[in-house]
């Protein structure tokens, strides 16, 4: 694999988004630049925030663009928002992809670009392909192994683990890491104008998750969420302490999620009334309207039960840094918190609790991280892991 | 004449008793019109015009019937459309107005009041007495005794839904004799899986071992899921520890509004806490988390247990907790 040193000599505009992340920019500028680097099925892995997606739309961008992804003409632009032409994008709505959708998409991919040199599917959880059963995966790997000559998919996930061997195997695998502090709060200074002391409070506490700290740096609400979630660990002392904990936390991550929603759920909304040449300002719509706007609230409603269980996981991302941070404290190690604006907690749990007892809190959040992945009931998840929490009276 | 003024408004947010009141307001006109027309109109999706088009004779004549749904989202124009028919009632046309509450069509809803609309409320059926009361009126109406008992067990059995509990009074009423007491509802509920998850969390919970694994067993043989088993023990746990964390001074109401659950609720928790501490409702509760997650397949490379097994040894390792704070 190549690295940094051999990154070339301009790096195109399309890529500066993608940061931390120069390996990879400079094989996906490679590909573009170079036919035979090319190949028809790519998977993008990396943990959440690292901008797979990001980096499977910057290179579709790159690969229409007319010179190699300028950043501004309309290819770029469009491929970059998932609205061109060639570039469908998938994102997974429900918990799983369906093995219909997955049909359509190979019957897709079977067809010539209409406009760019390229047609390019984007996956965005090609996890998701074989979360319940591998038949939308096999159906999958049918189209891989029969490469269509314009057509190029691009598939993202967590890890390798995650997509069914034989998918791995006819991809070419590209991955992302996590980008540094420095340069989430670099590119949230420069890209979405934040301070530099919130920048830098904002990736920090993300842990370099870089939609997260964006979310933090700009939303005030977010912030106060994540600090009552954070503070809330401190005051678990008797059972009774870690049900009424599980029970915020519960809430908190809904409520997040409930907010998180009601921004893009009014954003989709607005689009659709403009699809339909319909007037936002209208007081009441026309039935047709109608009948179309409640088809879309009833697709954001099942979206709602997969995001308020990602909010949760975050929470117990954000939950266990907490514990992190002690075991940093009590070890004296000189790297630095991630919640240096909670200090108070974290002292109160490293002083509270020993070492051994810190590496059970984090494993029992770690548990309850697979169960509320693998389908769990979350509320039942969370207080059987808030009982591992509790500080000695 | 079937009795039914020309303008009824049904109204308040209690789906099944609307659904009642506007089958029986349409049967009733039926009896004297055999080919009475039906018109059903969404005044949330609503063309302007529509009301009045319906509204006006046919060719043929005939007694037509216009149900007027969702006024609570009706739009501008439907109401304006509500009023002006209000204002000039058409001869041969009932008009039902159904509205589920809130402040949307106010308007509509007092006009429709001040011509003289028959008002059928339905209120919102929420809390364990209203449940029982409904049930209890269910069989007052099909002139069959209930004792308390069976229709507080019928509650528990199915209450969560009220659609499904009236359903259920109804099948009772059809194909039972004499007093419903509670052998009879056991009889046609106790295979249900609320019913069933009820009676074993009961039994363990109290530390009732042998019975506990006989009803799981019972449960097993006629196919119930063990998922919402595990869920009534852990939501059961969740109100013994909430109860005990309170402690033992207090009214059993008051309580019951701080915690959001029923008196009766609060008062079962607190008998059965008896048997318990804290630590080992947290070990239970713990125990239960485990056996939800694999349940549903998680801890695969634990060999893939069934879940009859899952729930057995659960059920075993609470009624054991129990024991030990005996
Ligand atoms: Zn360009």
């Amino acid at each position: 694999m190549s690295d940094a040193a051999a990154a070339p000599t301009a790096v195109r505009p399309i890529w500066a988004d993608l940061v931390g992340q120069e390996p990879t920019v400079t094989t996906l500028s490679q590909a573009v630049a170079d036919p035979a680097a090319m190949t028809h099925a790519w998977l993008f892995t990396g943990p959440p925030g690292s901008g797979r997606s990001t980096a499977a739309r910057a290179f579709a961008a790159a690969l229409l663009c007319p010179e190699q992804g300028c950043g501004q003409c309309r290819e770029c632009r469009t491929a970059l928002e998932g609205t061109h032409a060639d570039v469908e994008v998938v994102a997974t709505e429900g918990l799983s992809i369906k093995v219909d959708d997955v049909r359509d998409l190979v019957q897709l991919a079977a067809m010539r670009p209409s406009v760019g040199r390229w047609r390019i599917i984007i996956i965005e959880d090609a996890d998701r392909l074989s979360a319940y059963s591998e038949a939308p995966a096999n159906a999958l790997l049918k189209a891989l192994e029969e490469p269509v000559p314009r057509t190029v998919w691009m598939l993202c996930a967590p890890s390798v683990e995650d997509v069914m061997i034989t998918i791995r195997s006819r991809s070419r695998h590209v991955r992302l890491r996590t980008p540094s502090v420095e340069a989430v709060a670099g590119l949230l200074e420069r890209r979405d104008g934040v301070e530099p002391a919130m920048a830098r409070y904002a990736a920090r506490a993300a842990q370099s998750h870089i939609g997260m700290a964006r979310r933090l740096a700009r939303d005030e609400d977010a912030r106060i969420r994540r600090h009552d979630t954070i503070t809330r660990a401190a005051r678990i002392r008797d059972v009774g302490d870690a049900i009424d904990a599980a029970a915020d936390w519960h809430k908190i991550a809904t409520e997040e999620s409930g907010a998180s929603a009601a921004e893009r759920n009014a954003s989709e909304l607005r689009r659709l009334l403009e699809t339909l040449g319909a007037d936002p300002a209208a007081r009441t719509q026309p039935p047709h309207v109608r009948s179309q706007i409640n088809q879309l609230e009833k697709e954001q409603k099942s979206r709602a039960t997969r995001l308020a269980r990602d909010m949760i996981d975050r929470a117990l991302v954000d939950l266990f840094s907490v514990y992190r941070d002690a075991l940093v404290l009590r070890s004296r190690g000189r790297s630095p918190l991630i919640n240096e604006d909670s200090r108070a907690v974290v002292e109160q749990v490293a002083q509270s609790l020993s070492d051994e007892r810190l590496l059970l809190a984090m494993e029992s959040i770690g548990t309850a991280r697979e169960r509320i992945a693998h389908n769990a009931a979350p509320l039942l998840a969370l207080e059987a892991m808030a009982l591992d929490l509790r500080l000695p009276r | 004449m079937s009795g039914v003024p020309p303008l009824v408004l049904i109204a308040g947010p209690e789906q099944v008793l609307a659904d009642r009141a506007l089958a029986q307001t349409v049967a009733a006109l039926r009896e004297g019109t055999p080919d009475l027309e039906v018109i059903r109109l969404q005044a949330g999706a609503y063309a302007p015009g529509q009301l009045a088009i319906e509204a006006s004779p046919s060719l043929f004549g005939g007694e037509k019937v216009i149900v007027l749904a969702d006024l609570d989202e009706a739009t501008d124009e439907a109401q304006l459309d509500t009023l002006d028919y209000l204002a000039a009632p058409q001869p041969d046309v009932t008009l039902i107005g159904i509205h589920r509450g809130g402040q949307k069509a106010k308007k509509v809803l007092d006009t429709f009041k001040k011509s003289g609309a028959r008002v059928i409320d339905a209120p919102a059926i929420k809390s364990d007495r209203d449940k029982v009361d409904f049930a209890m009126n269910e069989f007052r109406a099909g002139r069959r005794k209930a004792t308390r008992e069976a229709v507080q067990a019928l509650v528990d059995a199915v209450g969560s839904d009220v659609s499904e509990l009236a359903s259920a009074c109804q099948q009772l009423i059809a194909d039972t004799q004499g007093t419903i007491d509670e052998s009879v509802v056991a009889r046609y509920h106790g295979g249900k899986v609320e019913a069933t998850g009820f009676k074993v969390a009961d039994a363990a919970l109290a530390g009732r071992t042998s019975d506990a694994l006989a009803l799981l067993r019972h449960a097993v043989a006629v196919g119930v899921d063990p998922v919402p088993i595990v869920a009534n023990l852990a939501a059961q746990v969740r109100q013994l520890i909430r109860v005990g964390a309170a402690g033992r001074g207090g009214r059993s109401a008051d309580l019951a509004r701080e915690l959001g659950m029923a008196p009766w609720q609060v008062d079962k928790a607190r008998r059965t806490l008896g048997g318990w501490d804290g630590e080992s409702l947290g070990r239970v509760h713990r125990a239960l988390a485990a056996a939800d997650f694999e349940i549903k397949g998680g801890n695969r490379e634990g060999g893939g247990r069934d879940p009859h097994f899952v729930l057995e040894r659960t059920l075993l390792r609470v009624c054991g907790e129990h024991a030990n704070n005996r």
